[in-house]
C-alpha cells in the first residue's frame, strides 16, 4: 500500500513536471497560435542552465557551483526565455510550417550541442548528482515523494494562477485581438510581433523552468532525453487535454503520462525478454492512438478553450 | 465649419502619393489635404484608388513616393502601429471586428498606451493596471452607449449586423483619441434607419473636434456630411469642391459612366 502511494506521488511528480512545459507550449500555441515544434530544445536548456549552476561540480566539467536549487529553477526560467526571446525575434515573422521547422532545427541543435559540447554539457554522459528538492528526506521513500509531489503542485497552481492572470489582464486581451485578426489590431496600435515574441519568450521561460524542475526531480540528465519525442509528448498533452485551456493543458499532462506510464508496464509484462526494447515502440504507438482519438472524437480536447466573455470583474458599475 | 478652418495649416496632408502595383500605378501624385474641423469626402469610381490612398495615409501600404504628414509629423515612416498613436484612427470598408470577443473587449482592445498590455506590470503593479481598466472600461462603455450598442456591449462581436459592426468600429477607433479618423465607406450595406444613426454620430464625433477624411458611394450621405468633396480617377485628383459643384461637374460624372476624358 505504502509503495502504491510512493509510486502515485512519484508518478504525479512527473506529470505535474510535465504540466509546466504544457502550460508554456499552452501560452505560445494555446493563445497565440505559434507553431512550435522544438519544445525539447526550450526544455534542454533550462535543464542544463540549472544543472550547471546547482550540480556538484566534476572532472572535465566547466559547471558544478553548488548554487541553491531555487536559483537553479530562477536561471532555467530566464535561460529558457532568452533563447526563446532570441528565436522569436529572428524567426516570428515566419508564419506557421516555416516556424515549425526552425524551431524543430533549434531543437535539433540544442540536443546535438548538449551531445557534443561536453565541458559544458558533461557530453553523452550527462549531468548526474543533481541537487534534489528535500534530498533530507531521501532515506523515506514516502516522505521525500510526497514533499516533492507538494511542492511541484504549489508551483503547478501559482503558475497557473499567474498564466490566468495573464490571460484576463489587457495583455491577454491583445494576444486574442491579434490572433483574431491582424490587420485590425495592427490598425489600433498594437504590434503583433511585439507581442508575438513576449508570449514566445514566456513559453520558452515557462519550458525551461518545466525542464529545470524536471532535472532537480530525478537528479540526472543526458542528452538523450531532449529527443524530439519529449515534443511530440507536450503537443501530445496539450491537444489531449484542450489547447487554450490552462486547465486542459495540465489535465492533458497528467492523462498522457498516464497512458505511457501505464503502456511501459503494459510493455513489460507483455513482451518477451527479448523484444522489449523494440516492444517500447508501441508507447509511442499508443500514444498516437489516443491523440488520433482525441482528434477525431473531440477536436478541441478535454476541456475545450474558455471563452473569456465576460469582462474582467471590475464592472461593479453595471446599472440594476 | 469648414469655412473657419480653411487659413489654419492642415491636419493632415498627402503630397504627390505614388503607389505601383506591378505596372498599374494605383495612387499616381494624389495630393490632398485636411483642415482641422473639416468632414471632406473622397469619391471617385470603383479602381479610382481611394482605398489605397486610405492604406497609405493609414500606413498599411508604404508609398513608392511622396510625403504624407499629420500636422507637421511625417507619417510615412511610422510603422501602421504607431500612426493611430499619433493620433490617425481608421475604419475598414469591410469591418474587421475581433469576432470572438465581446463588443465592450473589442472597444477595450483599442485603448492606448494601457500599462496592462506589459506582462510585467501586471505583476508589478497590479493596482494601477486595474485603476487603468476601470477607467477604460467607464470610457468603453460610454462609447458604446454614443454608438447606440449598449444592450449588446457583453455579446461577442460576431452576432453583429454590418451596420453595427461599422459603429462598432466607430467606438472603438474613437477610444484612441484621434485627432483624424479616416472612414472608408461607413455607409456600405447598411439599413437605412442604421444609416440615420451613422451619418448622426459621424456629424457629432465631428462636432468634438475630429477631423474626418470619408470614402462614400452614398452621395446623399456624402452631400449632408461634406462640405468638400474631393474626386478621384486613375490614381490622381480629378475634380474637388463643394458637393453642389461636384455634383454638375460634366467630368466627374463621365469618370462616373466608365468615360474618362483624357
Amino acid at each position: 500500500m505504502l509503495e502504491l502511494v510512493s509510486y502515485g506521488a512519484f508518478f504525479l511528480t512527473v506529470a505535474l513536471t510535465y504540466a509546466v512545459i504544457v502550460l508554456g507550449l499552452n501560452v505560445q500555441w494555446g493563445q497565440t497560435g505559434l507553431f512550435n515544434v522544438g519544445v525539447a530544445g526550450f526544455v534542454a536548456v533550462g535543464a542544463y542552465v540549472s544543472a550547471f549552476l546547482t550540480a556538484a561540480p566534476a572532472t572535465g566539467w566547466l559547471g558544478g557551483y553548488g548554487l541553491p536549487i531555487w536559483a537553479g529553477w530562477g536561471a532555467g526560467f530566464l535561460a529558457g526565455g532568452l533563447v526563446a526571446a532570441g528565436v522569436g525575434r529572428l524567426t516570428i515573422r515566419l508564419r506557421a510550417d516555416y516556424l515549425a521547422i526552425t524551431t524543430f532545427g533549434v531543437s535539433v541543435t540544442v540536443q546535438l550541442a548538449a551531445l557534443n559540447l561536453q565541458p559544458l554539457t558533461g557530453g553523452p554522459f550527462g549531468v548526474s548528482q543533481i541537487p534534489r528538492p528535500f534530498a533530507a528526506l531521501a532515506g523515506e521513500a514516502l516522505a521525500f515523494g510526497l514533499a516533492n509531489l507538494g511542492l511541484l503542485a504549489a508551483s503547478v497552481l501559482v503558475l497557473y494562477l499567474v498564466l490566468e492572470h495573464l490571460a484576463r489582464s489587457p495583455w491577454g486581451r491583445v494576444l486574442r485581438a491579434i490572433r483574431e485578426d491582424e490587420t485590425a489590431a495592427e490598425a489600433l496600435g498594437k504590434s503583433p510581433r511585439r507581442f508575438r515574441i513576449e508570449a514566445f519568450a514566456l513559453g520558452g521561460a515557462i519550458m525551461g523552468l518545466g525542464g529545470a524542475m524536471q532535472a532537480h526531480f530525478i537528479g540526472f540528465i543526458a542528452p538523450e532525453n531532449y529527443l524530439p519525442m519529449v515534443t511530440f509528448q507536450v503537443w501530445a498533452m496539450l491537444i489531449v487535454g484542450g489547447s487554450g485551456n490552462n486547465r486542459g493543458a495540465i489535465l492533458g499532462a497528467v492523462l498522457v503520462w498516464a497512458i505511457w506510464a501505464a503502456s511501459s508496464v503494459l510493455v513489460e509484462a507483455l513482451a518477451p525478454a527479448g523484444e522489449q526494447a523494440r516492444a517500447a515502440a508501441l508507447q509511442t504507438v499508443i500514444i498516437g492512438v489516443a491523440l488520433c482519438a482525441i482528434l477525431l472524437l473531440r477536436p478541441q480536447g478535454i476541456l475545450r478553450e474558455m471563452r473569456r466573455l465576460r469582462p474582467a470583474p471590475s464592472s461593479k458599475t453595471d446599472a440594476p | 465649419m469648414s469655412a473657419t478652418a480653411q487659413q489654419a495649416s492642415p491636419v493632415l496632408e498627402a503630397r504627390n502619393v505614388v503607389r505601383h502595383f506591378g505596372g498599374n500605378r494605383a495612387v499616381d501624385g494624389m495630393s490632398l489635404s485636411l483642415h482641422a474641423g473639416e468632414i471632406v469626402g473622397l469619391i471617385g469610381p470603383n479602381g479610382a484608388g481611394k482605398t489605397t490612398l486610405f492604406n497609405l495615409i493609414a500606413g498599411s501600404l508604404k508609398p513608392d513616393a511622396g510625403e504624407i504628414l499629420l500636422g507637421a509629423t511625417p507619417l510615412h515612416w511610422l510603422p501602421a502601429t504607431a500612426r493611430i498613436g499619433a493620433g490617425l484612427g481608421r475604419t475598414f470598408q469591410i469591418p474587421r471586428p475581433f469576432a470572438g470577443m465581446t463588443v465592450l473587449e473589442n472597444v477595450l482592445a483599442a485603448v492606448q498606451g494601457q500599462s496592462g498590455e506589459r506582462i510585467a506590470m501586471n505583476f508589478l503593479r497590479p493596482g494601477r493596471v486595474r485603476a487603468e481598466e476601470r477607467r477604460a472600461e467607464a470610457r468603453a462603455l460610454e462609447l458604446i452607449e454614443f454608438v447606440t450598442l449598449s444592450h449588446l456591449a457583453h455579446e461577442p462581436a460576431r452576432v453583429l449586423s454590418g451596420g453595427q459592426r461599422k459603429l462598432l468600429e466607430l467606438a472603438r477607433a474613437m477610444i484612441a483619441e484621434p485627432s483624424v479618423l479616416l472612414l472608408d465607406e461607413p455607409a456600405a450595406g447598411v439599413n437605412p434607419a442604421l444609416l440615420e444613426v451613422i451619418i448622426e454620430r459621424i456629424l457629432e464625433i465631428n462636432r468634438r473636434g475630429v477631423t474626418i477624411l470619408l470614402i462614400e458611394h452614398n452621395m446623399d450621405m456624402i452631400a449632408r456630411l461634406c462640405g468638400r468633396i474631393v474626386v478621384m480617377a486613375a490614381g490622381r485628383e480629378l475634380a474637388a469642391g463643394t458637393p453642389a459643384g461636384i455634383l454638375a461637374n460634366r467630368e466627374v460624372i463621365e469618370a462616373y459612366l466608365g468615360e474618362v476624358g483624357a
